[in-house]
């Protein structure tokens, strides 16, 4: 387990470097740099600043320094914010983008077990074909046009009982979250579903079900114990993907609902090259996802010994 | 030819004469093959036609693709052409005007033909009544048919109010702190009109004039007026939009109709359903190539891989691992900036290009696990024992027999193609401002979804159909197709 651990952790690190370089060779091909953007200047200023930031240096040799600076945890000081380092603008930024990510996974992970169970419990009544008719509108309408109509659903909720039930867009408090949690989720959710579903209609017929009902164990604990947890399996292995789109995805629904996250960030740099900034988010984002498929890797073989075996 | 030999050797044998046999009467009949063997692919035909939906997604697909392509010869309007006429204009609205002469001025600023109207307002009184009670208005009227060149309002009141305000809104006013939108104010009490110029659209509107006091505060007196805008143009405006023959005149006053908009303008009054057919061309373009290319890409890298095996094989595949790693979006965006966009280009190649770099992944992964398999199927042995060539054994045996799959692959990257396009479009990273794609539409309807929701509703609704045919149309053909993957219904 130990030995996997580490190997898993080893490979991890090689992804990081790889996203890094890939990055870094991608944002340089992007025509004009970070000084570009900025008013006219005269060539003097423009060398002392190229000097500055080592924007003088060979390409491979700010590579280098780059990636010596990586190593060391230092994602270095963003071109267009003056003095502001990057790692102080993940460190304000992400646990909102993370605060909204998690709630959304939990929000998709949860109602996708739970509403992907019920479905194959209720197979062909009413329960399934309203699930299976939310789930292929969760699946069919993208997340930006949900945040839309959510707002807008809100505005007129808020107007006719006449206090603000949930505020429409910002951040700050826990009903900021929710709906932009739930907007975001939704998709995910929809595809849990379907595939808890499929799952389910699987164990359910299989012998040690029958078995089990043949033994009159009680119903409850045939569906706890010898369905669920064996129909989770592929929830949970799709969990860490999941979890990287929703959380690069969030960009989309932080724009609709005004959240100073992470995404916004990103989008920002790009317009602006400004490299320090692309450069930290990607990597800090790419590590981030590679630790998670990694945890959720790990995880499995707690839920499924015969994972560990193997 | 065998056989012959066969029978000719025992027929030409003394020891048997023909007279010893008798026809056996067959008790059994032998099997006969009732219908045409069908091959895979005409089975997969029949399943999926028995499919309802994936036959009803099919028809939405091609309407689609004929909504775009044949859609701009039959509906001949200039997505580009602004219609300043109708700006935001919903799918239905008034499209009838009147034609009014050139707008002049209404003399504001001179003074109030005071004289006769105060003559009988008996103004005597107005000193010593307190201004609140003083400054009762009536009488509030048009001076003329309000149209969208302008709305003219008067009304008359006796003294005692310094100045009026003017307010206009969408809905009835119930009281003060409800008129709605502050128009401005007359400047003084002596002035009894008011002149509204302001983004006139033709429609219901609610008037409210509010005596004010001295220091600028609102008085309790105010009065409010149903005013029905009506559509206006000059006769030189209809000419130039050729809303009227060449030459023809016509009389002020008299009526003819702004150019047909179905499902309405955007903001800008460009015609929603010619730009609906210009983004669908852009989406579905995007949409079907990109995956087409990806996937293409997938199936040689795939089966390369798989094909040669071993330490190449290893190292293909941990690649692939580290391009599956990479942040999606954030990695769309960056290469497709990367690719540049030189002015006057749409954008779509960049973000084809960007897409293809990073999806192939995942066809390459199944398309290897699929050859891997095949691989060791007993009919491939037996055709390289008989001496078969691996370019053959690839495209006789591996590719086809991995297609099903594939082509279920290939229906559901498409939807997800499609809606990546719109997501980066949306947030203004997609295609180049004048090419319209839904998700720019889309983009552009939100800003206004309050007042306008068609702006919105319209390309929402066609990106949430397509991808669900497409999605219901994979669901058929992996039920079709694949007998191991069909979801248990």
């Amino acid at each position: 387990m130990l030995s996997y651990t580490l190997k898993r952790l080893i490979q991890g690190l090689i992804t990081v470097w790889f996203i890094a370089t890939a990055t870094f060779l991608a944002m340089h091909a992007v025509p004009g740099d970070p000084l570009s953007g900025a008013k006219a200047m005269t060539p003097e200023i423009r060398q002392n600043l190229e000097e500055k930031y080592g924007l003088d240096k060979p390409m491979s040799e700010q590579y280098l320094i780059y990636m010596g600076n990586l190593a060391r945890g230092d994602l270095g000081i963003s071109f267009t914010q003056k003095n502001r380092e990057v790692n102080d603008i993940i460190r304000e930024h992400f646990p909102v983008s993370a605060t909204l990510g998690i709630m959304a996974v939990v929000f998709a992970g949860l109602g996708g077990t739970l509403f992907g169970a019920l479905t194959a419990l209720y197979r062909n009544k009413w329960p399934d074909t309203v699930i299976m008719i939310v789930v292929i509108l969760g699946i069919s309408v993208p997340s930006f046009v949900f945040a839309a109509f959510a707002q807008l659903a809100m505005v007129k909720i808020n107007g006719a009982i006449g206090f603000s039930l949930l505020p429409v867009a910002g951040w700050g408090s826990v009903s900021h979250i929710i709906m932009p949690a739930l907007v975001l989720g939704l998709g995910t959710m929809a595809y849990l579903t379907r595939l808890m579903r499929s799952s389910m209609l699987e164990i359910i017929s299989s012998d040690y079900i029958r078995t089990a009902n043949a033994k009159g164990l009680p119903p409850t604990r045939i569906f706890l114990k010898h369905e669920m947890r064996n129909a989770v399996m592929p929830v949970v292995t799709v969990l860490g993907p999941a979890i990287a789109a929703i959380t690069t995805g969030s960009f989309v629904v932080e724009l609709v609902f005004a959240i100073p996250g992470l995404g916004r960030y990103f989008v920002q740099a790009v317009q602006q090259l400004d490299y320090t900034v692309i450069m930290g988010t990607t990597v800090f984002f790419g590590a981030f996802l590679v630790l998670m498929v990694i945890l959720v890797d790990l995880l499995y073989g707690f839920i499924d010994p015969r994972v560990r075996v193997s | 030819m065998a056989d012959q030999q066969v029978s000719a050797s025992i027929l030409s044998d003394p020891a048997l004469q023909l007279g010893a046999f008798e026809p056996m009467k067959s008790e059994l009949r032998v099997q006969t093959l009732t219908r045409p063997s069908l091959s895979y692919w005409q089975d997969a035909w029949q399943r999926l036609k028995a499919n309802k939906r994936a036959i009803l997604s099919l028809y939405i697909i091609i309407a689609m693709l004929l909504f775009t392509l044949l859609g701009p010869m039959v509906w001949r309007v200039d997505p580009a052409e602004q219609d300043l006429l109708q700006v935001s204009s919903a799918p239905g609205a008034e499209r009838s005007a009147i034609i009014v002469a050139p707008y002049s001025a209404w003399g504001i600023l001179e003074a109030p033909k005071s004289a006769d109207m105060q003559s009988n307002q008996a103004p005597a009184h107005s000193d010593t009544l307190a201004p609140s009670e003083a400054a009762n208005i009536t009488g509030l009227q048009l001076a003329e048919t309000a149209t969208t060149q302008q709305v003219r309002l008067e009304w008359q009141s006796m003294a005692g109010a310094a100045d009026f305000a003017v307010y206009r809104n969408l809905v009835k006013p119930t009281g003060p702190g409800t008129f709605g939108l502050p128009l401005g104010t007359t400047g003084s009490g002596e002035v009894r009109r008011y002149e509204d110029l302001l983004d006139l659209r033709p429609g219901r509107f609610f008037y409210s004039v509010v005596a004010m006091d001295t220091t600028g505060g609102e008085l309790p007196q105010s009065i409010t007026l149903q005013v029905k805008v009506v559509n206006a143009i000059t006769l030189e405006e209809a000419a130039d939009r050729q809303l009227i023959k060449p030459g023809e005149t016509r009389e002020l006053g008299s009526q003819v109709n702004f150019a047909l908009h179905p499902m309405g303008t955007d903001y800008l009054g460009r015609d929603m359903l010619a730009r609906l057919m210009q983004g669908a061309r852009v989406s579905l373009f995007i949409g079907i190539a990109a995956p087409v290319l990806f996937v293409l890409f997938g199936i040689v890298y795939g089966s390369v891989a798989g094909f040669i095996g071993g330490r190449a094989d290893q190292l293909m595949m941990r690649f692939a691992d580290f391009v599956v790693a990479l942040p999606f979006l954030l990695f769309m965006i960056l290469f497709k900036i990367a690719f540049g966009i030189g002015p006057g280009e749409s954008g779509i190649i960049p973000l084809i290009v960007a897409m293809v770099i990073l999806l192939w992944p995942a066809t390459a992964r199944l398309v290897r696990g699929q050859i891997l398999q095949v691989r060791e199927e007993a009919y491939v042995n037996a055709a390289r024992l008989l001496g078969a060539k691996t370019g053959y054994l690839v495209l006789r045996h591996m590719i086809p027999n991995t297609m099903g799959v594939i082509l279920v692959t290939l229906t559901f990257a498409i939807p997800s193609a499609i809606f990546t396009e719109a997501f980066l479009s949306f947030i203004g990273m997609g295609v180049a401002a004048p090419t319209a794609s839904w998700g720019s539409m889309s983009n552009d309807g939100i800003k206004s979804m309050l007042t306008h929701p068609h702006e919105l509703f319209f390309p929402a609704l066609m990106i949430s159909i397509t991808v669900l045919a497409f999605n219901l149309l994979g669901d058929g053909l992996r039920d079709a197709l694949d007998a191991k993957m069909r979801s248990r219904e």
